[in-house]
């Protein structure tokens, strides 16, 4: 592996880290100084209302955004323009979007080894072992023959999960992966979240399930307006919100 | 035309049943009743052309298609002179349609292309210019655009004598472009067959890289080796028989130029026109085309750490090329079709050559069936490569 | 792509908008500021050549028709004296000359007419009888032999109005056709359904020039003796049978966008096809398509100018007669299509901007 790629700090230090970063579009202040260190194993929920920033901050983990100040430095690669950093990163980043964004036009399994074979070079008939693999970890290896357009929105996330992992990322990001589900299909995507939670793979996850938030995360984040406003153990974020913002928003979408 | 199905059928249910219940006896006697209808009115016109003809002394039938044509064709690429027969004209009009539009194709795509891409670009003179161009040159008639560039050509443009030379070889003058061409050398066969074999042997490469990289992981730079074989293997070819490039030159002899191939005014109006225009209808496909495909995609596919260019040939473009292909290939049929107006700057094309033959020996249906058929042909076949690739597309995607 | 590198101060706040602007979409990266220079370079070339043409070395007007002045300076300056000229006889055509304002009041008409339909509150029942009186008045006034206005033959209209009248009741008469013709095609009876698909198929697998030489030479052979219809009738019906194939297959789009359950409501409800389609089908269907409709008609609007190979006097036909046969004017026609274009611009580039303005109006209704 490339040195760029060589974890340069013990797997102690943080995984992620995240200083003094802030964003602008145009006129608009979308983050504003951000500080965050995630440890290897962390699982972190963060919530906000829309607009907040938190989508937008974790795109630039794995800079499908840019930020323009600060220090954004994911094990041990600090995220400059070089592409050879960005690509060191993504390929130990994994991503899951609230639209799914597969590929309609491969079936669920090519779904799944494009990015093996063309980024890692693995051989087709590993990857595709590899990929059925995880298909089974995700509950549908009945479906890899499928395209996409002809599963149903819980089946898609699912995929699009085991996409992510089939290039063994180190971090997964989560990118509102059950807003754009039906409410009956969200489970499913749930469940396997936790699983995953539970083998210790380091999440960063942008819900508003804030039951899963109570199972699985370590610490909690609440962003409004850019900022972090509150970051917390979920026990004490959720008995003891110390902000107003934080407390008017947990009212909101817990209160119903 | 005026059918009144029964209310009770619905759109979902087969339309013929077993039993001869009321639908199925109403449908036939509507069916009757239209066929009928139609077979009365082409019989009405026929039974009047008939006697129309005979009245005129016109004996119809392709007799003709053996005589002397008698007129001289501005362009030909068959030998052809006016003593030839009518279908010998005729089918030099055919050729000369087909490498109209063969050629525009050819040039409107990549004209299309460019300024479909251009209109995405992130700099906004480019953006503009290229918003202007498709603004501009979709909503004036393509006639009054060929006679423009006609006039251009044949009034705006320096007689021969004074005759624009842009390039060394190379003369645009009222008279047309005048471009120099190599003479034939057997030397050049042996570059056509390294040409050849090059493409083979890409192929072959192509093939051999896909499996290897199944096996073993590893991707082979197929685009360069396939260029580099392309390129390099009739080059070698060329050099290796000693490089026999000798133009034959252009040159004015008094009041016309000898030597060299002259595209004649027409010529060059009539494919300036149709690229121009065509390329403005192309441009807007690709454009939409590659807006098609969602951000998002693009997005998921940077995510997993592929490259920007593996992003675009892997995810992007295979679904960018499904919504451009069919409308751009109804264009290259269009473009085709609007060769006709070939007429208009007299470009001698299947249309004017049929067009003068009837004009001179009064077979006015045979001469309009015979272009009717020439390009009924050639837009059945475009809609069987459509056809065809609509369906492969449809299985890939289910 | 890297506009701003990670880590530099931000330009919004030290750099006025305008600077801002130009600094994003012009020189955002060395290879885009370089293409913009090369960019700006040829366009101010261009711009140059063809400004010196059109406005500082151009002869506007002429003497007597006397052309000499334009003679001198062809090919680096525009004859403008050719439009100043003749630009009477490029719009009216050989309309009688001191008449030649009643086509103009047609013209007027047609525009008024295409207005009045643009706007979407005066979409009713309403607005047909105003086309047929804006139409039935277009005629009289055209033909005249009433109210003391001299009669004018078919054969002495030309100019804009020939466009005008062949792309308007064109698609007017192609237009019930096409429907017909796509419901025909949809249909489930197999001889109807193939005698559309045919005569769909043949007729858009054929160019417009070939339909044209079809009616100009042929229609009079179809037709017993002694029955002869003027020229600008037979173009008139080359048109109409090459829009309504064209129609067609539009029409056809709308009916396969409405989905199954309106079908099966209105079956359910008891309608008969015509119930059906006439009050449930066909108004959801051409709603939505209106934009590819009036793209067509945009189309067939272009498409008038091909009777200029039948020898029909349209707009193009008299810009086209007046640089090739008076010899005064012969060879000027750079100047006179130009401005022919910048007619036909006009009206096309009117009626898509209003077609891509309904396609976002559907597009926003059907979000809602």
């Amino acid at each position: 592996m490339p040195s760029a790629t060589a974890p340069a700090r013990s797997p102690a230090g943080p995984m992620i880290e995240l200083r003094h970063v802030n964003k602008w579009y145009a006129e608009f202040h979308v983050l504003r100084d951000i500080n965050l260190n995630v440890t290897r194993g962390e699982k972190i929920v963060i919530c906000g209302p829309s607009g907040s920033g938190k989508s937008t901050m974790i795109r630039c983990i794995n800079r499908l955004e840019e930020h323009q100040q600060g220090q954004i430095i994911v094990e041990g690669v600090e995220l400059t323009g070089d592409v050879r950093n960005i690509d060191a990163v993504r390929r130990e980043v994994g991503m899951v979007f609230q639209q799914f964004n597969l590929f309609p036009h491969l079936t669920v399994l090519e779904n799944l080894t494009l990015a093996p074979i063309w980024v890692r070079k693995m051989p087709k008939r590993e990857a595709e072992e590899m990929a059925m693999s995880y298909l089974n970890r995700v509950h549908i290896p009945e479906q890899a023959k499928k395209y996409p357009g002809q599963l149903s929105g819980g089946q898609q996330q699912r995929v699009a999960i085991a996409r992510s992992l089939c290039m063994k990322p180190k971090i997964m990001l989560f990118d509102e992966p059950t807003s754009a589900l039906d409410p009956e299909m969200v489970k499913e995507v749930l469940d396997v979240m936790i699983e995953l939670a539970h083998e210790g793979m380091t999440m960063l996850c942008v819900t508003h399930e804030m039951g899963f938030a109570r199972a699985v995360a370590d610490t909690v984040i609440f962003m409004d307006r850019g900022e972090i406003v509150e970051s917390d153990r979920p026990s004490e974020f959720f008995s003891h919100p110390k902000s107003d913002r934080t407390k008017l928003f947990l009212s909101q979408i817990l209160g119903h | 035309m005026a059918t009144i199905p029964d209310s009770r059928r619905r759109p979902t249910a087969p339309p013929i049943r077993l039993s001869l219940g009321d639908p199925f006896v109403r449908s036939v006697v509507y069916q009757v009743l239209v066929v009928g209808v139609v077979a009365l009115v082409i019989w009405y016109l026929v039974s009047n052309t008939m006697a129309n003809l005979e009245a005129r002394k016109i004996a119809s039938g392709f007799g003709f298609l053996g005589r002397e044509a008698g007129f001289a064709i501005l362009q030909s690429l068959i030998d052809y002179a006016p003593t030839n027969t009518y279908l010998h004209a005729l089918v030099v009009g055919v050729l000369n349609t087909l490498l109209v539009a063969i050629i525009g194709i050819i040039l409107a795509t990549i004209l299309g292309t460019l300024i479909g891409i251009g209109r995405l670009s992130r700099n906004w003179l480019i953006a503009r210019l290229c918003s202007a161009y498709v603004e501009g040159l979709r909503n004036i008639p393509l006639a009054v655009q060929l006679f423009f560039w006609y006039a251009m050509i044949t009034e705006n443009l320096p007689a021969t004598r004074q005759a624009l030379h842009p390039l060394p070889g190379v003369y645009l003058s009222q008279r047309g472009l005048v471009v120099p061409v190599p003479v034939y050398d057997p030397a050049h066969l042996w570059v056509i067959g390294a040409l050849i074999l090059g493409v083979i042997a890409s192929i072959a490469v192509g093939r051999w890289a896909r499996r290897r990289q199944a096996a073993t992981g590893q991707p082979f730079p197929t685009l360069w080796v396939s260029l580099a074989l392309i390129i390099g293997l009739p080059l070698i070819g060329f050099v290796a028989a000693g490089a026999p490039l000798e133009l034959d030159r252009p040159e004015l002899r008094g009041f016309n130029f000898r030597g060299g191939v002259t595209l004649i005014p027409e010529f060059v109006a009539l494919l300036l026109g149709l690229v121009i225009y065509t390329a403005s209808y192309i441009a807007e496909i690709v454009r939409s085309g590659i807006l098609a495909v969602s951000h998002g995609q693009t997005e998921a596919a940077l995510a997993l750490g592929l490259r920007r260019s593996l992003a675009l040939r892997l995810v992007i473009l295979p679904q960018a090329l499904r919504v451009i292909v069919p409308p751009l290939i109804s264009q290259y049929l269009n473009l085709t079709k609007n060769s006709s107006l070939a007429i208009l700057v007299g470009y001698p094309d299947i249309v004017s050559v049929a067009n003068t033959t009837l004009n001179q020996t009064g077979q006015a249906i045979e001469g309009i069936g015979m272009i009717m058929a020439v390009f009924l042909t050639i837009s059945l076949t475009i809609s069987g490569v459509l056809n065809w690739y609509n369906k492969k597309i449809a299985l890939v995607e289910r | 792509m890297t506009d701003v590198a990670a880590g530099k101060p931000i330009p919004g706040l030290m750099q006025s908008r305008a600077a801002q602007w130009v600094r994003a979409n012009l020189f955002s990266s060395w290879l885009n500021t370089a293409i913009t220079l090369v960019i700006a370079y040829f366009l101010i070339k261009v711009l140059v050549a063809v400004l010196s043409w059109a406005l500082f070395n151009a002869v506007w007007t002429v003497e007597n028709n006397n052309t000499q002045a334009c003679r001198a300076v062809q090919g680096m300056g525009a004859c403008w004296a050719v439009i100043a000229e003749k630009y009477r006889f490029i719009l009216f055509g050989t309309y009688p000359y001191e008449q030649q304002w009643r086509e103009l009041a047609a013209i007027v008409t047609f525009i008024a007419l295409y207005g009045i339909s643009a706007m979407r509150r005066f979409w009713s029942l309403r607005l047909l009888y105003v086309w047929i009186a804006g139409l039935v008045l277009i005629g009289v006034v055209m033909w005249g032999g009433v109210f003391g206005l001299p009669v004018v033959e078919t054969d002495r209209w030309g100019g804009l109005v020939i466009t005008l009248i062949l792309a308007t009741f064109g698609i007017a008469v192609a237009f019930p056709i096409g429907v017909l013709l796509a419901l025909g095609r949809r249909s489930d009876m197999p001889a109807i359904k193939t005698l559309s698909v045919v005569y769909i198929e043949a007729i858009r697998g054929v160019p417009l020039v070939s339909l044209l030489f079809m009616a100009s030479v042929m229609l009079p052979l179809f037709l017993p003796e002694g029955v002869n219809i003027n020229k600008l009738l037979r173009a008139q019906v080359a048109m109409i049978m090459f829009a309504s194939a064209y129609l067609a297959e539009v029409v056809r789009g709308g009916l396969q966008a409405i989905p199954k359950g309106q079908y099966e409501a209105a079956s359910a409800l008891g309608l008969s096809y015509w119930q059906k389609t006439g009050l449930i089908i066909l108004p959801q269907a051409l709603r939505l398509v209106i934009p590819p409709l009036v793209n067509t008609f945009i189309g067939l609007f272009k498409d008038t100018s091909l009777v200029v190979i039948i020898g029909i006097y349209d707009l193009l036909d008299a810009a086209k007669t007046t640089v090739n046969t008076d010899p005064e004017w012969r060879g000027f026609g750079v100047e006179a299509y130009l401005f022919v274009s910048i007619i036909y611009f006009i009206f096309c580039f009117a009626m898509s901007k209003y077609s891509q303005h309904v396609e976002a109006d559907l597009a926003r209704a059907r979000r809602r």
